[in-house]
């Protein structure tokens, strides 16, 4: 909608499929992904150069902010927390090149990515409490607990919501304000919108990890 | 078609009682957060992360807003049985 036009939704109607364009665009960055970490991987040296640099520096740079976030107990969900956050920094970037739609600015990618952070979350909990996840929800005084029961229900529904609409408003916003500024003004004058596009691809992927760390890291410590 | 003109009415002052409070929310935010910095640089790192939690939840009131503005402009359900309404 916000594009005039889209490559691959194009290529799609050449080819009579019925594919969303977010669908057709999540499978380009998931091969993108899987391109760039399959060559990367294939030459892998010691004294480290070009691509194999970049990719450290992005490993390690999500390695150090798990640790700072989960400790050393997060070591274990840092395949998901990076794929998370390689997936929606491409998706999120690939905006700014013309023909691109984002698949992050569709509601859908966003609450699959926000159910498996709250499955995941409950996941974690149950196995590593056991039963006594329950304890959780229960607060800190016994006679208060139905009350806090209720309550920590709603906060923990409300937690996927929260995450795929924040993710989904930003971006599907970013794209409305550009649109609206190349209708008013197609040169120049969009280009500073777009360099703040760059800035909120960022910040979301940021904000996504973190909160998804720290849901993770809230289910995996001991109920007070 | 005065139904129509409401709901644009509706939007663009939702959109903007929302965005105000926000704003002042994350000012505040960002005030507090920048005194810290400046009292204790080295804890910057730590500020940082945790101003951007509260940046993002404080946000996503001014996203709910508009994402509810979007659906009144473009997705309201309310449209077909005003048509038909109107229509008659």
């Amino acid at each position: 909608m916000t594009h005039p036009f889209l490559i691959l939704k194009w290529l799609t109607e050449q080819l009579h499929l019925n594919i969303g364009e977010h669908v057709t665009y999540t499978w380009l960055v998931m091969a993108i992904l899987i391109g760039v970490a399959f060559v990367v991987s294939r030459a892998i040296t010691m004294v480290p150069s070009g691509m194999q640099n970049l990719m450290e520096a992005v490993v390690s740079g999500i390695d150090g902010l798990l640790e700072e976030t989960m400790g050393e107990e997060g070591k274990a969900y840092f395949p998901l927390i990076a794929t998370f956050a390689l997936f929606i920094l491409v998706s999120n970037l690939i905006a700014l090149i013309p023909g691109f739609a984002p698949p992050t600015a569709n509601v859908n990618t966003n609450a699959a990515l926000a159910l498996t952070v709250f499955v995941m979350t409950h996941a974690v909990g149950v196995k590593k409490h056991g039963a006594s996840y329950l304890k959780h929800f229960m607060g800190p005084i016994w006679w208060l607990a139905p009350l806090i029961f209720i309550i920590e229900i709603i906060g923990h529904l409300a937690r996927p919501l929260s995450l795929t609409l924040r993710l989904f408003g930003n971006m599907w916003g970013h794209e409305i304000v550009l649109m609206i500024f190349i209708a008013l003004v197609p040169l120049i004058v969009p280009v500073p919108m777009m360099l703040m596009g760059v800035l909120v691809a960022f910040i979301q992927t940021f904000v996504f990890t973190l909160l998804a760390m720290i849901y993770i890291a809230g289910a995996l410590e001991e109920a007070h | 078609m005065e139904f129509f003109a409401w709901c644009v009415m509706a939007a663009g002052l939702g959109m903007g009682l929302g965005s105000f409070g926000t704003g002042i929310g994350q000012g505040l935010a960002i005030k507090s957060a920048v005194e810290g910095v400046a009292r204790n640089p080295g804890a910057s790192g730590k500020i940082l992360t945790t101003m951007m939690i509260g940046l993002a939840m404080i946000e996503s009131l001014a996203i709910y807003v508009f994402v509810v503005a979007m659906i009144i402009l473009f997705a309201n359900p309310f449209t077909e049985e005003v048509v038909k309404l109107l229509v008659k």
